[in-house]
């Protein structure tokens, strides 16, 4: 019993971190998808089920705010990440609705296995959160990184994928999961993605979102190659090419309308994600396409399939032409017929 | 109630359920025939009627390939018909080698892959603590699946957290799938690898039924601080000579006059 009220007394002290700087001198407190904890912890408020739980990254991913808050509903099982996602599995078959947070490298790599076998197979409502996913833990190296996530869980039945584009979308992500009904992996980024959406969206699973309309191709973008898209589809405007930009944010189920459409009406799709090309969103989008034997101009844009090398974040997206610039060239190559 | 002949019962139907599949686990069944008796028979705080009871006890069998052996328990105490074991791993049965909890009433929990089940117990004991429930939670595991890792991850969370509501029984059958667990990959001192992560712990004779009876009596109060391990001395194939810590009959079929004479065997 004591244990509970130890992590309140600690995390009760976590007040100097708030005001602290990252590494690289960035206010944390302007990390804007880091809402994690602080909407948890409204949503718990109201609803009883809700605990959350980490591995000793409650710092990181910002868990502590919902620590701070509801100190009895939180749970750090120290470095053991394994432990956390099949604890979390015996809560929610306890009735309780679980979120287990940590780095999407150790949530979707490490524990492939018991998110399989302990909560989607068990279709339980455990809501694995992976953050700090794709290359954005830079040059914290490729132990770090979780270019494979979204290959490996959207291969999970009864596992809904989805990717947090923002602070907003985020929000309307916990919101919507908390009646969801399958186990589900959220896959969120390091926590700068700049504000895609002013307003928490109205979210449904397996519909995409429509950000920008365009008939020269379409861009399905997920997660943290959102925003740096809607900057490729302003550069390309400004060239006379108008790009439909997709918020693919639903990987598993994706949004098979959503895609065939793009497809009909644009003629050209280019995917873009911060992940191995080799089974993620451009994998899923282009089965769809040949699976309804349709064969648009198509592109999937990501990191190849190797370890990508050490260098911080924005150079990284530089390097492999994820940032808005890189976006716009390689859609400049689709339509122009060049395959690099 | 005649926990030996329940334990018999368990025994004699693997062997018959296991003759549709063609193949099974009979020898780890056979180890912890008296430990499934004396729980479901004596100890569980269980309602057939109420599978979805709040305040049930809860039991996860970690060592899920023993499942073969718990059905017919299940269905001796009213939570399904008997006569759905007739489709024993046919295509599309509720029953498999491995329990599913999302279509059997009475199982807590779809296990099989080993070194998780004591992770799940120490959610559930967490979740039962916080609702305020008293209900205790109990996990079987194997001794060869101490090996696993998650298995001290989850020790070592479950006396962080206090969890005396958590019971762990090892069926301590001396044999895995390559051989004994001492030469592959040596489990003991279990009880005092236990203790030194926090846990009470107690040995007991795993085909004694008074002593397995006994042991669940001297548990502590439900509403403890300290998780409470069991180590249950067994045999794996106990009851049938041939099986007896016979690395040959992990998973086998008996056909023919062998069938017979293991069921003759069992019921002599």
């Amino acid at each position: 019993m004591t244990s509970t009220q130890d992590q309140a007394a600690i995390f009760n002290g976590t007040a100097a971190f708030k005001d602290s700087r990252s590494v690289d001198g960035t206010d944390t407190r302007t990390m804007p998808a880091f809402v994690l904890g602080e909407e948890l912890a409204e949503l718990a408020e109201v609803d009883p089920r809700i605990v959350v739980l980490t591995a000793d990254l409650g710092r990181s991913n910002r868990s502590t705010d919902f620590a701070a808050r509801h100190p009895n509903r939180f749970v750090n099982v120290g470095i053991a990440e394994k432990n956390m996602i099949t604890v979390a599995a015996g809560m929610a078959a306890g009735g309780l609705v679980p979120f287990a947070a940590t780095f999407g490298s150790f949530a979707a790599l490490l524990c492939a296995e018991q998110i399989r076998t302990d909560c989607a197979y068990p279709d339980l409502p455990v809501r694995v959160v992976g953050h700090h996913s794709g290359m954005s833990m830079g040059f914290y190296g490729t132990s770090h990184h979780s270019l494979e996530d979204l290959a490996m869980m959207r291969s999970i039945a009864d596992l809904t994928v989805v990717a947090a584009t923002d602070a907003n979308h985020l929000r309307a992500l916990l919101r919507l999961s908390l009646e969801h009904p399958h186990a589900m992996y959220l896959r969120l980024g390091r926590g700068r993605d700049p504000e895609v959406y002013a307003e928490v969206p109205e979210l449904v699973v397996g519909k995409a979102l429509t950000l920008r309309e365009g008939t020269d191709l379409t861009v399905i973008a997920t997660g943290s190659e959102v925003a740096p898209t809607m900057q490729a589809a302003d550069d390309l405007a400004a060239r006379g090419i108008e790009a439909r930009v997709v918020d693919m944010w639903t990987i598993s189920p994706l949004d098979r309308s959503a895609v065939l459409a793009a497809a009909r009406e644009t003629g050209a799709v280019l995917t873009v994600e911060e992940a191995n090309v080799t089974g993620g969103l451009g994998s899923a989008v282009a089965e769809c396409l040949l699976d309804a034997g349709i064969a648009p101009r198509f592109r999937r844009h990501g990191v190849p399939d190797e370890h990508v090398p050490v260098g911080p974040p924005a150079a990284l997206y530089a390097h492999y032409r994820l940032d808005g610039v890189g976006i716009a060239a390689v859609a400049r190559e689709l339509l122009e017929g060049n395959r690099s | 109630m005649d926990l030996a002949e329940r334990a018999r019962f368990v025994r004699t139907e693997t062997v018959r359920l296991t003759r549709i599949a063609g193949a099974g686990h009979y020898s780890a069944v056979f180890s912890c025939a008296e430990i499934l008796a004396a729980l479901y028979h004596a100890e569980l705080r269980l309602d057939p009627a109420r599978p979805d009871w709040p305040d049930r006890d809860r039991f996860v069998m970690s060592k899920g390939h023993a499942a073969i052996g718990l059905y017919p328990l299940l269905a001796d105490l009213g939570f399904f018909d008997p006569t759905e074991l007739d489709s024993y791993t046919r295509l599309g049965s509720a029953f498999g080698d491995h329990p599913d909890g999302k279509r059997i009433p009475g199982v807590d929990f779809s296990s099989g892959s080993l070194g998780h089940g004591l992770s799940v117990c120490v959610g559930m004991a967490w979740a039962g603590r916080h609702r305020g429930s008293d209900h205790r939670t109990w996990c079987l595991l194997g001794d060869g699946e101490l090996a696993e890792g998650q298995v001290w991850e989850a020790a070592m969370s479950a006396s962080h957290y206090g969890l005396g509501n958590l019971v762990a029984v090892v069926d301590a059958n001396q044999l895995g799938i390559d051989g004994f667990v001492a030469d592959v990959m040596a489990a003991e001192p279990i009880e005092e690898r236990f203790a030194a992560f926090g846990w009470d712990t107690r040995r007991v004779d795993g085909h004694d039924l008074d002593a397995l009876l006994a042991t669940f009596a001297a548990l502590p109060a439900r509403g403890g601080t300290r998780p409470q391990l069991i180590v249950a001395d067994t045999i794996k194939g106990k009851g049938v000579a041939r099986m007896e810590l016979s690395p040959d009959w992990h998973v086998g079929n008996l056909v023919g006059a062998d069938y017979d004479d293991v069921m003759a065997e069992l019921n002599a």
